[in-house]
């Protein structure tokens, strides 16, 4: 009968088809104190690396998961408990956490969900959902993403929500003919989704295009959604780094498109070989190219410097029918945090030290201002 | 949607996209259908190994065997290339190389360049080579490096078959003449191929592999025999990086550069004989261009300068085994002056 | 240039532009043959005075939709074909200004923009590119014809032999000339070909083969039209023998020490300008006075393409790197 003061740290499920992890490093010892958000263990996954951050605060009593060993998604791979938990107890709790760890990939291990299509103007819109109860949350990525965008996001928000994530005209494996380019094509391809799932009634969360492209849909059918989550979204203001922009859509190889990608984040070590080389095979797919450079055609303006998407004009369409909740890394070097001030009558959550991609860098932090959002939700 | 296929699905798929975007792609060669002119089926192989299936009857009369006449047939892809087609002709074995080689080295490569400029020339070669499957001394050979030895030609060696589907659709849209490499014994390996079209491009290395302590550069079915010594290696303790050249020519040079500046140390794996091979290629080159960050001396593991034996009790010795590479990794992390 | 009188006839634009071909041919090659002794063209040229009327009684037949794949010994087909002469000079001459800026030379002057796939320094490199633009224009179904010459060399080169095989068996709207001039370098053909004649040849490959007087121009023409037109309506493939000589060498500095004397007679008795003009001005198809301007016309054309070539600027060291890849 292990102390029940004993907080197992998990192996998260970073993406839904995620069954190992693997520790890269261990930033934390034992006997360090953390608190929530503190940043624990490196881990990297066949698709992505990132840092698990504390979701407890305590004392890092015995770390379990060797450097360099797979662990599966929920295995325990440290613990923290308060000094006055016994060595005997901890051991007890270690000894079945590394029996687990042993045993490897459990057979009745949650496969895959099945990805879906949904016809929407005569394109082919892939989308996955996850999670049996509650609300229906439909994240939106943003330019020159996909749905593996929520990686860190969609399965811990599931054992909530029915979480689903779709892939945009232009991107992932959605059609890749995005027609005139234009946010309502792309809030077109929102609501054929959520027409799909049958959803009567759902929260948005989009990310930078993908943001105004959710507020575009909410405006639409403002009764229809719930509560809307706009993370540095693009169209609240002129400035935006362009160069970025072009950069992406032009990049041909490696080292091109390597630099360009490190501005999205403020820690541009998150940039790993695997992650510019899946941009490359995107980007390499017929009909990507003239996606890209279409839809910047509707992000900039004719001047090729300014925003040319007016979201102000479409938020006050909605009024105060759906509560708005901005989410801003202050280290947003492609869009200014700033803009957020003009999202009229959100709640503002700022990220201090993240850049334009909060969801992938401080995940932890994101997950919690959409809670709070559909919490707060009509 | 990615799925796995084999490479020679992934090659049949290229085709048959390609076939379908631009009416200009004809495919070309001995039993590329099968079964001209005789009374049972037609398209009765698809290719010797099943590469070309199906596409005869999807393409009406764009689909057309050869007799057994490579200097007539591939001079035929050459030729109607200049005349605005763009053929994939199939060399069956490379081995056969000899009876049609000047219409591609002396007609396609130099058209260009001899024309001043004034030829476009987009023929792809397909051809299948490498030992393994115990063909023997005269359907075994490797023999890229003689092509990658002549300007005006571009040569292609895909190890997955995501890369065997990308560049295929690549070397067809390319305007260059492209021989095209397929390793006989990868085509029933298996990977993620995305349904939809896409190219790789050429000039690209793949760093397959990361790891910082040596640098392991290779091509072809060695891609994947480097990746089983890198995994033995790491089980020790020993971080391989390794590098699929993907293309001989054009050739990514940088990447090269770059792992070995990072690792100091190169192990070369290459399938062809020794002399005047990818091997001698690579090493000249990081010998000259990288000499600072070497900490030993180039290893370079090869087939011996022997015709391919047919006994497979000799044939394995003679293809480059995992064995032989970690021993080479070995001696470069070993070396001390 | 298609026959618009009936198989054969020709009116007198084509006669004129047929002597024009002939004598251009003629003035080309005598005129790089004085040039040559003077040291100041470089490499190889293979020199085509005597077998003009085969040049121009087969590319007399020839229109845009049609290719032509050469030999080492290309000039004459160039001209036919219609590659600029002013081009060609400077390209023997190594200029920036020649057909192929200077980095082909003689043996490989083509225009691809007029059919002309190129002379070839290869022995039997034309024919099987022949059959791949017979095979475009089959496919893309334009009627247009490919014709390979070759000589008696190039009669036995395996890839002469297949390329035949191949466009009968694919039927394709090919055409072969062999140009038997007698001499494969300094081998004489009675010698090297086996049967009695490359026509002979044709039977084992199921097509047509055709024996030409190659010294008359007419009878080209005649020979050529009918194994064109055959080909175009897609009768397949014909083996057109053209029997002359050459007048120089097998290359400039030859010195032809395994001849006789064939050479003064041909000049003299057989050549295809002087009987040419026999037969058109007996007929009153054209007159001396139509000849004679068109000699004039050509000498300077000839001269200006020298002078030309001799003042052009050589290619630069930018040059050497260019144009071996579309895009590398």
């Amino acid at each position: 009968m292990t102390d029940d003061r004993i907080v197992p740290v998990t192996m998260p499920k970073w993406g839904l088809s995620m069954q190992l992890g693997k520790i890269t490093g261990w930033i934390v010892t034992e006997g360090d104190e953390v608190s929530v958000g503190d940043e624990l263990a490196d881990i990297e996954t066949d698709k992505i690396a990132g840092t698990l951050e504390a979701a407890d605060a305590g004392t890092v009593r015995r770390i379990i998961a060797r450097v360099g060993e797979d662990v599966p998604v929920s295995g325990t791979i440290a613990l923290i408990a308060p000094a006055g938990v016994s060595d005997a107890d901890l051991e007890t709790a270690a000894e079945q956490a590394r029996a687990v760890i042993d045993a490897g990939v459990p057979d009745e291990a949650e496969g895959e969900p099945a990805v879906e299509t949904a016809e929407v103007g005569g394109r082919q819109v892939r989308y996955v959902g996850a999670g049996r109860d509650g609300d229906v949350v439909l994240l939106v990525h943003g330019y020159g993403g996909d749905r593996n965008s929520w990686l860190f996001l969609q399965a811990p928000m599931a054992g909530k929500h029915r979480v689903y994530t779709l892939d945009l005209p232009g991107h992932g494996t959605s059609s890749k003919d995005v027609g005139d380019g234009s946010v309502g094509l792309l809030a077109d391809a929102v609501i054929g989704v959520l027409d799909a799932i049958g959803a009567d009634r759902a929260h948005l969360a989009g990310h930078s295009l993908g943001g105004v492209v959710a507020l575009t849909a909410a405006a639409r059918d403002p009764a229809r959604i719930r509560s809307l989550t706009l993370i540095a979204p693009a169209g609240f203001g002129p400035e935006i780094n362009a160069g970025y922009l072009r950069g992406f859509a032009d990049a041909a190889t490696r080292r091109e498109l390597k630099p360009v990608v490190g501005q999205l984040f403020a820690d541009e070590s998150l940039v790993t070989r695997q992650v510019v080389d899946d941009l490359l095979a995107y980007k390499r797919i017929d009909g990507v190219d003239e996606a890209l450079h279409t839809l910047l055609g509707t992000l900039l303006s004719p001047d090729g410097q300014t925003q040319g998407i007016d979201a102000a004009a479409v938020a006050a369409a909605i009024g105060g029918a759906v509560p708005v909740t901005v989410v801003w890394g202050t280290e947003d070097r492609i869009i200014p945090s700033a803009q957020a001030e003009a999202v009229a009558g959100a709640a503002v959550h700022l990220i201090d030290g993240a850049g334009h991609m909060p969801h992938m860098e401080r995940p932890a932090e994101v997950q919690a201002a959409i809670e709070e959002a559909i919490a707060g939700a009509v | 949607m990615a799925r796995n296929i084999t490479y020679r699905e992934a090659l049949n798929e290229a085709l048959a996209q390609e076939m379908e975007r631009d009416e200009s792609v004809i495919v070309m060669g001995e039993d590329n259908a099968g079964g001209e002119g005789a009374p049972g089926d037609q398209d009765a192989w698809g290719g010797v190994l099943g590469v070309t299936k199906g596409l005869y009857h999807k393409f009406p009369g764009r689909v057309l065997d050869t007799p057994i006449s490579e200097s007539a047939f591939i001079g035929a892809a050459i030729g109607a290339a200049t005349a605005g087609m763009r053929p994939v002709a199939e060399l069956m074995f490379v081995d056969f190389m000899g009876v049609c080689f000047d219409q591609i080295y002396n007609q396609a490569a130099k058209f260009r360049y001899m024309f001043g400029g004034k030829a476009v020339t987009p023929v792809v070669i397909r051809t299948m080579y490498g030992a393994g499957l115990r063909a023997a001394a005269q359907h075994s050979q490797c023999l890229y490096p003689l092509f990658t030895h002549i300007p005006g030609l571009k040569v292609v060696l895909p190890a997955t078959p995501y890369d065997a589907k990308g560049m295929l659709i690549q070397a067809i849209r390319d305007n260059d003449p492209v021989m095209f490499f397929e390793h006989k014994a990868l085509y029933d390996t298996s990977g993620p191929v995305p349904e939809e079209s896409y190219t790789v491009p050429f000039g690209e290395a793949d760093v397959v592999r990361e790891g910082g302590d040596v640098t392991i550069v290779t091509l072809g079915r060695m891609v994947h025999t480097s990746l089983d010594a890198a995994a033995q290696l790491a089980a020790g303790g020993v971080q391989c990086e390794v590098v699929d050249l993907r293309t001989t020519s054009p050739l990514d040079e940088d990447t090269v550069l770059e792992s070995v500046e990072g690792t100091g140390r190169l192990v070369v794996v290459d399938e062809a004989h020794p002399r005047c091979s990818i091997a001698t290629d690579i090493s000249a080159l990081v010998a000259q261009k990288a000499f600072g960050a070497l900490q030993a001396p180039i290893e370079m593991v090869t087939a011996p300068h022997t015709p391919v034996p047919f006994s497979s009790a000799l044939e394995d010795r003679y293809i480059p085994d995992a064995q032989r590479i970690v021993n080479a990794v070995k001696t470069v992390t070993g070396w001390t002056r | 240039m298609t026959d618009t009188l009936g198989q054969g006839m020709l009116n007198r634009e084509q006669l004129l532009d047929a002597y024009r071909t002939m004598r251009a041919i003629r003035e080309f090659e005598e005129r790089v043959h004085r040039e040559f002794a003077t040291g100041e063209i470089p490499g190889f040229v293979h020199l085509y005075a005597g077998e003009e009327a085969s040049a121009a009684g087969v590319c007399g037949n020839l229109d845009d939709r049609d290719t032509i794949a050469s030999t080492h010994r290309g000039h004459g087909h160039c001209i036919a074909k219609g590659v600029d002469v002013s081009e060609m000079m400077a390209e023997i001459y190594g200029r920036r200004t020649g057909s192929c800026h200077g980095k082909g030379g003689s043996m490989h002057i083509a225009d691809l923009s007029k059919g002309m796939l190129g002379a070839n320094g290869i022995v039997g490199g034309g024919p099987p590119l022949i059959c791949g633009t017979a095979l475009a224009a089959k496919i893309k179904g334009t009627g247009g014809v490919s014709v390979a010459f070759f000589g008696d060399g190039g009669s036995n080169q395996g890839t002469t032999l297949e390329s035949m095989n191949l466009a009968c068996v694919w039927n394709l709207p090919a055409i072969f000339v062999a140009e038997n001039n007698g001499y494969a370098e300094a081998t004489s053909s009675t010698w090297s070909v086996a049967s009695d004649n490359i026509a002979d040849r044709a039977a084992g490959f199921g097509m047509p083969g055709v024996i030409v007087d190659g010294f008359d121009f007419f009878a080209v023409h005649e020979a050529a039209s009918e194994a064109i037109a055959r080909a175009r309506r897609g009768g397949g493939p014909t083996l057109i023998e053209m029997k002359f000589t050459r007048y120089f060498g097998h290359f400039e500095g030859d010195q032809q020490t395994y001849r006789a004397d064939e050479v003064e007679r041909a000049r003299s008795e057989l050549d295809c300008l002087l009987r040419f003009a026999a037969r058109v001005t007996e007929t009153g198809e054209l007159s001396q006075a139509d000849l004679d301007a068109v000699d004039a016309e050509v000498g300077a054309e000839i001269d200006k393409a020298v002078d030309g070539a001799k003042a052009a600027p050589l290619p630069t060291e930018a040059d050497l790197l260019t144009d071996v890849y579309v895009r590398y």
